[in-house]
């Protein structure tokens, strides 16, 4: 085990709180200078998992590996690793150079060397002119700074992230998510991200794992997951507004739902099928287009709009395909009323599907 | 009754306004501003009213302690208890302190107060010690059966005292300190445990566990986090513990003349063989003056600590 192109290597890691699983003989390679997002949504096992690799959390079974030395039994202070939290925890009896120092003079570092390292770090993060000042003065974006500046000192191989952003406002997260990312493109240090927020899983990841119930369900770049979800679960929770699925069979023609047939050509199967299949054929609403387009698509049909959504750039339309709710994105300046009967046609190429009794990518 | 009213304008109902003439036609007649309250209502007269009674009725005696203590002898047989001394005389205050005799000392209740600063200054730094390290083993670092710990531990609080009395003191003579002052110490220390325990694990539970995780991963130990975490960001759950324990520990009669000896007693015992000597005349404004200098440490304690209790330490440490 551990081969050293792996930074973070959990094996078969179990973890339960009395009969509760939490996570289940997961096991998870990291690369060396990956930032990896754990996504899913609450109560999946993601922070666990992260305070788990901290080591916060005993595991009941597996291994843990940092660059390739078995943590499994080490502190947290041990494993190289850094933390920022969601709720900052930035001591509020000390100073922010009190906050970058501490970790360094637990450790028995010489004053000379924090301090040379605190400037650095203070630096980086273009915190300099507050670091006399005790956290309480500081604004959100610039705690969450010394949040991260506190796992900088340390100079540590491996980052964990525990959805640092959620407290934020809008605006200011937008910011500091750019500047995560600024952050990894300099220090090419593997970074853990747990997030619920699939923007901010695209945008910073080299990876990105999907959980749920305490396992994987995918793990791929942002654009396999979301290009090719493995499961119906995955596609439905990345992209806004999710995806649409309609029910059919799936047979050696095409698709098949109620008096239509979506011929499947082009489509990348995962896996052989043959005979009939009751599936989902799933599409997201960019993918769909409307107007003279959809005449010219491999797959066109008309809707009757339901309800509009305006949101500025674009517009999200309702109604119904098959008796199934289908929705659309359409161009911000286009006029569309309720009512209205629309051509749509879509790609099938770039559709997914997914058998109905597994769930699974077909 | 004239009615006062006061139009007070504050910021939000300038809100207020803007919003309402948004809605329909604005009314420049109409209830404009801070609702207007009258001062001299049913409500405010009950209200009030019943609190001046109720606080004259706790200070009353009070009042004619202090009165009665700077009064002589002669003025107090008069029997106006109420009235205010005609001459003031602080003699009754300086033989309370120095001179009033119980048993075989004529020392006042200076010995008895220096005996209690000697129980109370160890008992209180001890038990609260003691207590809010269990308390913050407790709440961060639990381990197998702590909380049947914790359940046992509270259970301590609700068995009455006088159970324990008997045992504790043969556990006393076993360790070699009945009649020792160390003795009364250890038993103010064990008897503090429960209720103070419970006190800073609250307090401690209640504190972000992100903090402690943040430390953890700084690599501080289990003192570490202790010293510099929890207890900086814990000073008002330690002053809420010093005022328990001081009042607690220096009003404590039963346990001080049980365990200690005569030239032991704390300064409560002390009062009580000056008040309830059966020889001689009662000299009343000695046993105010005496009462009234017994009380003033937990009443100093109370009003020095009053303004620590409402301050918020770890106000801004989480979130926005």
């Amino acid at each position: 085990m551990g081969q050293p192109s792996y930074s973070v290597e959990i094996h078969k890691v179990d973890l339960s709180f009395g009969s509760v699983e939490v996570l289940k003989d997961l096991t998870l390679s990291i690369h060396e200078g990956e930032f990896l997002v754990l996504l899913g949504s609450s109560g999946c096992g993601k922070s666990t998992l992260l305070n788990c690799i901290a080591g916060l959390l005993d595991v009941s079974d597996g291994q843990i590996f940092i660059k390739g030395r078995n943590v499994t039994w080490e502190e947290p202070s041990h494993r190289g690793i850094g933390m920022v939290f969601q709720s900052y925890a930035l001591y509020p009896q000390m100073s922010v150079e009190g906050n970058l120092s501490f970790g360094l003079k637990n450790a028995g570092m010489p004053k000379a060397e924090i301090e040379k390292r605190v400037a650095r770090a203070a630096e980086i993060l273009q915190i300099e002119p507050l670091l006399k000042r005790k956290p309480a003065a500081l604004s959100g974006g610039q705690r969450q700074r010394v949040a991260i500046g506190r796992a900088l000192v340390r100079d540590v191989d491996v980052f964990l992230f525990d959805e640092p952003l959620s407290n934020l406002d809008a605006k200011l997260r937008a910011d500091l998510r750019v500047e995560i990312k600024r952050l990894h493109q300099t220090l090419k240090n593997t970074m853990i991200y747990v997030t619920h927020d699939q923007v901010e899983a695209m945008t910073l990841a080299d990876r990105i794992a999907i959980m749920k119930g305490g396992a994987v369900q995918q793990l791929g770049s942002p654009d396999e997951i979301y290009n090719r979800p493995q499961n119906k679960y995955v596609a439905d929770f990345i992209g806004s507004p999710s995806m649409n699925f309609v029910e059919g069979t799936l047979n050696g023609s095409g698709m098949r739902v109620t008096d239509h047939t979506i011929p499947m050509n082009g489509y990348a199967y995962s896996t052989k099928h043959s005979g009939e299949t009751p599936s989902w054929i799933g599409i997201r609403p960019e993918q769909v287009v409307t107007g003279e387009a959809a005449k010219a698509a491999p797959f066109s049909t008309t809707v009757e709009v339901e309800l509009v959504e305006p949101m500025g750039s674009d517009k999200l339309v309702w109604g119904q395909f098959a008796g199934m709710p289908f929705r659309f994105r359409m161009d911000g300046q286009a006029t569309v009323l309720p009512g209205e009967v629309m051509p749509l046609g879509f790609d099938p190429a770039v559709a997914s599907l997914f058998d109905r009794a597994t769930e699974q990518r077909i | 009754m004239a009615d006062t009213i006061t139009l007070a304008k504050t910021r939000s109902s300038v809100a207020d306004s803007l919003r309402c003439q948004g809605a329909g036609m604005p009314d420049p007649n109409g209830p404009r501003g801070a609702k207007p309250r009258r001062r001299f209502s049913r409500r405010n007269i009950f209200l009030y009213g019943t609190l001046i009674l109720i606080g004259a009725y706790y200070l009353l005696p009070l009042y004619v302690m202090i009165v009665t203590s700077f009064k002589g002898m002669p003025e107090i047989r008069l029997g106006n208890i109420f009235s205010p001394p005609v001459e003031i005389t602080y003699q009754p205050w300086i033989r309370a302190w120095a001179e009033a005799c119980t048993g075989l000392n004529c020392d006042g209740l200076s010995r008895g107060f220096w005996n209690s600063v000697q129980i109370l200054i160890p008992s209180v730094v001890l038990s609260i010690a003691v207590a809010s390290v269990n308390g913050y083993a407790l709440a961060n670092w639990k381990f197998k059966g702590s909380e049947v710990f914790f359940t046992i531990l509270i259970f301590g609080a609700f068995i009455p005292y006088q159970v324990m009395l008997y045992p504790i003191v043969i556990l006393l003579r076993e360790l070699g300190l009945f009649g020792d002052l160390s003795g009364l110490v250890l038993v103010h220390t064990i008897f503090g445990m429960p209720i103070l325990t419970l006190l800073f694990r609250n307090y401690f539970t209640s504190l972000p566990e992100e903090l402690f995780k943040a430390a953890r991963v700084d690599g501080a130990g289990f003192w570490g986090i202790y010293f510099r975490i929890m207890v900086p960001m814990s000073i008002p759950i330690f002053v809420v513990a010093v005022i328990l324990q001081v009042t607690g520990i220096w009003n404590d009669f039963l346990f001080g003349v049980i365990y200690t000896r005569p030239d032991q007693y704390p300064m409560t015992v002390q009062l009580n063989n000056i008040v309830n000597s059966v020889q001689g005349v009662k000299e009343y404004n000695v046993n105010m003056a005496a009462t009234l200098l017994t009380g003033l440490v937990p009443l100093t304690i109370y009003f020095i600590s009053g303004k620590l209790f409402v301050r918020g330490i770890a106000a801004g440490a989480v979130k926005g």
